[in-house]
């Protein structure tokens, strides 16, 4: 593999071997902690995303490598003018590996065009972020010890979310899944995710507005927030941020074990007392991105 | 009509009516040192109304820009008089710099120096794809 700009990009087979060798630093961190001696880990943050940024920072560093890089547009010489490609070359220089994130929808596509050292897309505008998917699957097989036969509910805003788009298109290539989508009407999963995606490889799925109908069918509720930058006006975002707030109420018919995951940040979608719910995997999942992301550069970087 | 009128060209036969201006255009026509004929509403035995295009000369015609804009079209090459090849084309496969990505939030929309391209993503429904934001363009 030279670049990850797509979770499409990997078969089943790469994944699989990615959460092996993640599962192996999880568990014997010590061994790994020089394998990156020497290499660097250019970070290029085009618009700011701390979280995903300290934890591909936190991977190499783990790994004994080191990071450069910037952390916004502002500082970076996007400001004068230059090209995305210019840059990449220019940094390709001086780093052993690249993790970009960008505004604009297929950057990291155009990166990787012209670098001669591997990319990492860690998110390029509201289109792809392979390693937060590598992050959820991660998490799925750790705390359910399997990706197959499952019952998974994406839970708020299922239109804009791409987050629950990719983790749909990622999660439709194991066996006996199936999707509860829960969503107010005005953020239903768009129609050709269920064409092209969930329909053409004949996944069952059901769409509810009430998260509670489906409760007790679930392994896995996947919690995701309203973003405010999607929406035209002030007051949509006001009717539809909270539409959702999962609270122990809510899970009173849930599974003993339900695992109940979440991108994070979150707003109000998640109440505070779930967090101390053993089912709540969500700041684990933070964890799990820091794993499955070393595991990734050892990958890419060709280290073993 | 006939093609008597050229001697050494190529006429565009079979366009959809109204899609032969599009053509002209695509294929920047204009820029010819040559006459070039359009004939729009023709009667067709094969269509309802059809267009043609006569060019007075032989040139590498983009193959993909008509491909993509009416793949059912007929491309005659005429050699003194006589028509000696006859072609028909695909849907491309990948069309370069013919039309422009509209996706606002598309990489292509703020590089200008970038390439337009699109993938053909599902020959059966004719959906292509900016490869870059993978937005539809049709
Ligand atoms: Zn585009």
């Amino acid at each position: 593999m030279k670049h990850l700009i797509d979770i499409k990009d990997l078969s089943v087979e790469e994944i699989k071997d990615l959460i092996e060798v993640a599962n192996d630093i999880i568990h014997s961190r010590e061994k790994y902690s020089h394998k990156c001696d020497g290499k660097k880990l250019a970070t290029l943050f085009f618009e700011p995303s701390t979280r995903t940024r300290l934890s591909f920072e936190a991977a190499m560093l783990e790994l004994g490598g080191n990071v450069i890089g910037f952390s916004s547009a502002n500082s970076s010489s996007t400001s004068k003018g230059e090209s995305v490609s210019d840059t990449i070359r220019t940094v390709g220089c001086y780093a052993d590996i690249i993790a970009m994130r960008h505004p604009k929808e297929g950057a990291a596509l155009v990166a990787s065009e012209k670098s001669i050292v591997p990319i990492i897309n860690a998110g390029d505008g509201g289109h792809n972020h392979p390693t937060q998917t590598l992050t959820d699957l991660l998490t799925i097989q750790c705390e359910k010890s399997r990706l197959s036969d499952l019952t998974i509910g994406l839970c708020g805003d299922l239109k804009f979310g791409r987050t629950v788009h990719s983790l749909i298109t990622a999660m439709s290539r194991y066996k006996n899944i199936k999707f509860i989508l829960i969503s107010p009407t005005e953020l239903k999963i768009p129609e050709y995710i269920k064409e092209e995606v969930l329909k053409k490889n004949k996944i069952e799925f059901k769409e509810t507005k009430d998260i509670e109908e489906y409760m007790n069918d679930l392994d896995i509720l996947y919690m995701t927030r309203v973003q405010k930058e999607r929406f035209f006006n002030e007051e949509d975002y006001v009717r539809l941020k909270d539409y959702y707030i999962l609270n122990e109420e809510k899970l009173k018919k849930a599974k003993k074990n339900l695992c109940i995951m979440h991108p994070l940040p979150r707003v109000n979608e998640i109440s505070k007392e779930v967090d101390e719910d053993p089912r709540a995997a969500y700041f684990r999942q933070v964890e799990y991105g820091k794993y499955i992301r070393m595991a990734l550069i050892l990958k890419m970087l060709e280290v073993h | 009509m006939n093609i008597d009128s050229i001697k050494n060209g190529i006429v565009i036969d079979h366009i959809k009516a109204k899609n032969g201006m599009k053509i002209y255009e695509a294929l920047n026509l204009k820029e010819l040192q040559c006459s070039v004929a359009i004939i729009t509403n023709a009667k067709s035995q094969k269509m309802e109304r059809k267009d043609i295009i006569k060019i007075d000369k032989e040139f590498d015609i983009n193959l993909d820009a008509l491909g993509f804009i009416d793949p059912d079209i007929t491309i005659n090459i005429v050699k003194d008089g006589k028509i000696i090849e006859k072609k028909h084309i695909e849907k491309p496969e990948k069309i370069i710099n013919i039309v422009k990505c509209k996706n606002p939030r598309c990489i292509t929309c703020v590089e200008k120096e970038l390439d337009q391209i699109f993938i053909l993503t599902d020959k059966e429904k004719n959906i292509y794809r900016c490869k870059y934001c993978e937005m539809r363009m049709n």
